[in-house]
């Protein structure tokens, strides 16, 4: 155990580790954090504050996560590498450990044509997996990526995204490889649907004892209606989301379809949890995450181990 | 090539509209192939002027004239000297060095770009242009099977495709491929994905458009002062 | 503008220049108005040599041209349809009508086609000319896709 992050601790004690997501307000309003923090209370073991996510302008990822780090939450601070260069990066990076932040999950980021500023420029200085070196140089090297010395390296749990589904499927798992070789210690995957080819890319996994190497936290994400589904389907490149899935969604009535929703959704946790390798899950509940509490206990996972 | 694209008509009728005489100079190079400044997009853009100062009522002269290179002080000979002299200003149809060359060769006249330029690309059918190159001074494509992640994936990734790779085309834009599936599929083709496992550390920036502007100097072809041509 | 207009009918050797001939021959009567130009092809047509028959001073360009599959040179027609597409959006953006310029296509046999199409482009051009809407004509070859450089994709 290297660092003070919560979740690291369980699971180096071999816990199955539950994190959720928490989406920054569009707006400088504290108490708005402080809301969607109170539905994730006690329910889950971090909370990822994601970085302007889908490239649309909202609440500096850091200061939520402070935010939620004054509420006794262990935020998982998503750091995207569209808006900085390295000097930014490294300078966030000891900001971030300063303020006590103890988990990094390093992303690219959502390119910022599908946010509310497509005529941004943007800076792709370094990518997600030259991030996590970076964050593993600053904290184990002690060094910055110039050479000199930092002094008081900052000491950060690094996590990173993978997308299991996307193409091309044969890079994938030895993408994870190369994540994990820059130095993540865990990875949280895109939201599956598709437990079958999930399987698959874990089985991948396993093959190159990757999980081994780093902890996997399976993405969920419950789905509110048949029409999430077909969107999602269509419209969220990377996104596999069976007919099956569709079509038994489709078959309950549109005011019950967000019960069948969540009923999918902590099944699917459960058939996760089966899957050799799998550490833990990431119940990423967009805009719904007053429905956390209710997965997480219906899946089995109730209470979490104390912080 | 550099590859560029003509602007809006409105635009350059704006900008024609201001003087009494202009001349649409033309650009023999890679304005020509890419169909953006040539000769013939010259003549066309003169009717054009043609047409709608009739149409509109105005009173301007249009003239016409393109040479060979735009970004070589040699092609701008006496007769381009002199058609230039003659005009009140000038819209280049030349990319951007050809357009700021021209204004550094005539400083006293009023001198227009007729293009947007857009990128070093190729030709890649009849009437269809890519984006190959970035001009980042450091060519690093040869680690890549040929393929170039910075000038070809929409966030310059260097160690695999984002997310967003979805059936073998950019999330960015459906018509774009992906640059990692062109860069995974040669590689499996030619037997080396694995050479993809090694991590590719950040990129020396230095070399490209972020070091500052850049030279290039051969000293074994500069002449010496004396030999220098007169500006 | 003057009632007599000045149109100039860019006609293929092989097909709508023949159709003309037979025309005469049939003595089916076309407009005076029409100046015909033969040329060897209408993929010989470029944007700029329509767009010049304007600033010259011609009311209306007609480009009349082999059925597709039939062209002597393979391609020409198809690619002169997209030329005359192009010259259309060029034409538009200087504020002259698109509708002054059309593509025909008209087969060497078809002379009383070639007149009753003529006769139907001058008409439209005279009301244009009167500063009436061009009604939309049935014979006029379907517009291509607007890319900007589709006129030179094969």
């Amino acid at each position: 155990m290297k660092t003070k992050s919560n979740i690291e601790r369980l699971l180096e004690k071999g816990e199955f580790v539950v994190t959720s997501e928490c989406g920054p307000p569009r707006g400088s309003d504290a108490e708005a954090v402080r809301k969607k923090g109170n539905l994730l209370k006690g329910v889950v073991d971090g909370v990822n504050v994601t970085d302007n996510q889908t490239s649309v302008v909202r609440m500096s990822s850091l200061s939520s996560c402070i935010i939620l780090k004054e509420m006794g939450f262990d935020p998982i601070w998503q750091l995207v590498c569209r808006d900085r260069n390295r000097i930014a990066i490294q300078s966030d990076i000891l900001g971030a450990a300063a303020l006590g932040i103890n988990n990094l999950l390093c992303l690219s980021g959502d390119h910022q044509s599908f946010g509310d500023n497509p005529k941004a420029k943007n800076v792709y200085d370094i990518d997600s997996i030259q991030l996590i070196y970076t964050a593993k140089t600053l904290r184990d090297e002690g060094k910055f990526l110039g050479g000199d010395e930092v002094k008081g390296a900052p000491m950060l749990f690094i996590g990173a995204a993978e997308n299991p589904f996307a193409d091309p499927f044969e890079i994938r798992a030895l993408r994870l490889g190369k994540k994990v070789k820059a130095g993540a210690e865990f990875i949280q995957t895109q939201c599956i649907y598709n437990v079958e080819k999930f399987s698959k890319w874990m089985e991948e996994v396993r093959e190159r004892g990757l999980h081994e190497k780093c902890a996997i936290l399976a993405g969920v994400t419950p789905l509110k209606s048949a029409g999430m589904a077909k969107y999602m389907k269509k419209n969220v490149p990377g996104m596999d989301v069976p007919d099956s899935l569709i079509e038994r969604l489709s078959a309950v009535p549109k005011e019950n379809q967000a019960e069948e929703g969540i009923k999918i959704c902590v099944e699917m946790i459960q058939q996760l949890k089966e899957i050799e390798g799998v550490r833990g899950v990431h119940i990423m509940a967009i805009e719904w995450e007053e429905k956390v509490a209710e997965i997480v206990k219906a899946a089995g996972l109730s209470p979490r181990p104390s912080a | 090539m550099i590859v560029a694209e003509r602007k809006l008509f409105d635009d350059l009728y704006a900008k024609a509209s201001k003087h009494k005489k202009v001349l649409l100079l033309g650009c023999g190079t890679c304005v020509t192939v890419c169909m953006a400044g040539g000769e013939k997009e010259v003549d066309i853009l003169d009717s054009q002027l043609k047409l709608a100062s009739r149409e509109r009522g105005d009173d301007f002269e249009v003239t016409t004239h393109t040479i060979v290179r735009q970004c070589d002080d040699e092609f701008f000979d006496e007769e381009t000297s002199r058609k230039i002299a003659a005009a009140d200003a000038v819209i280049t149809l030349a990319c951007g060095v050809g357009v700021q060359f021209c204004s550094e060769k005539y400083p006293e006249k009023r001198v227009y770009a007729g293009v947007n330029t857009v990128f070093y690309g190729a030709t890649v059918e009849q009437g269809l242009w890519e984006e190959r190159c970035a001009g980042c001074g450091e060519c690093i494509v040869d680690q890549f099977a040929g393929i170039c992640p910075v000038a070809r994936c929409a966030k310059s990734l260097m160690n695999g495709p984002c997310g967003g790779s979805s059936n073998g085309k950019c999330e960015v834009d459906k018509e774009t491929d992906c640059a990692w599936a062109l860069i995974v599929k040669r590689m499996k083709e030619l037997g080396t994905l694995e050479e993809l496992s090694e991590i590719t550390l950040p990129k020396d920036w230095s070399t490209s458009r972020d070091g500052g502007p850049r030279r290039i100097v051969h000293e074994s072809l500069r002449l010496d002062e004396g030999t220098k041509k007169e500006g | 503008m003057k009632n007599e207009p000045t149109i100039i009918a860019f006609c293929c050797h092989y097909c709508a220049f023949t159709a003309a001939d037979l025309a005469g021959t049939m003595r089916k009567q076309y407009p005076t108005n029409i100046r015909i130009v033969r040329i060897p092809c209408t993929g010989k047509v470029s944007e700029n040599m329509v767009l010049q028959a304007f600033v010259e001073g011609a009311d209306g360009v007609m480009v009349a041209g082999c059925e597709i599959g039939s062209c002597h040179f393979i391609q020409g027609n198809v690619r002169a349809v997209k030329r005359v597409a192009h010259a259309k959006k060029l034409l538009e953006e200087t504020g002259v009508n698109p509708d002054r310029l059309e593509f025909y296509h008209v087969a060497a046999s078809q002379g009383p086609l070639f007149a009753t199409t003529s006769a139907e482009f001058t008409e439209r051009i005279k009301q244009l000319n009167a500063g009436g809407k061009a009604s939309a004509d049935t014979t006029s070859a379907e517009t291509p896709q607007e890319t900007v450089h589709d006129s030179s994709r094969t």
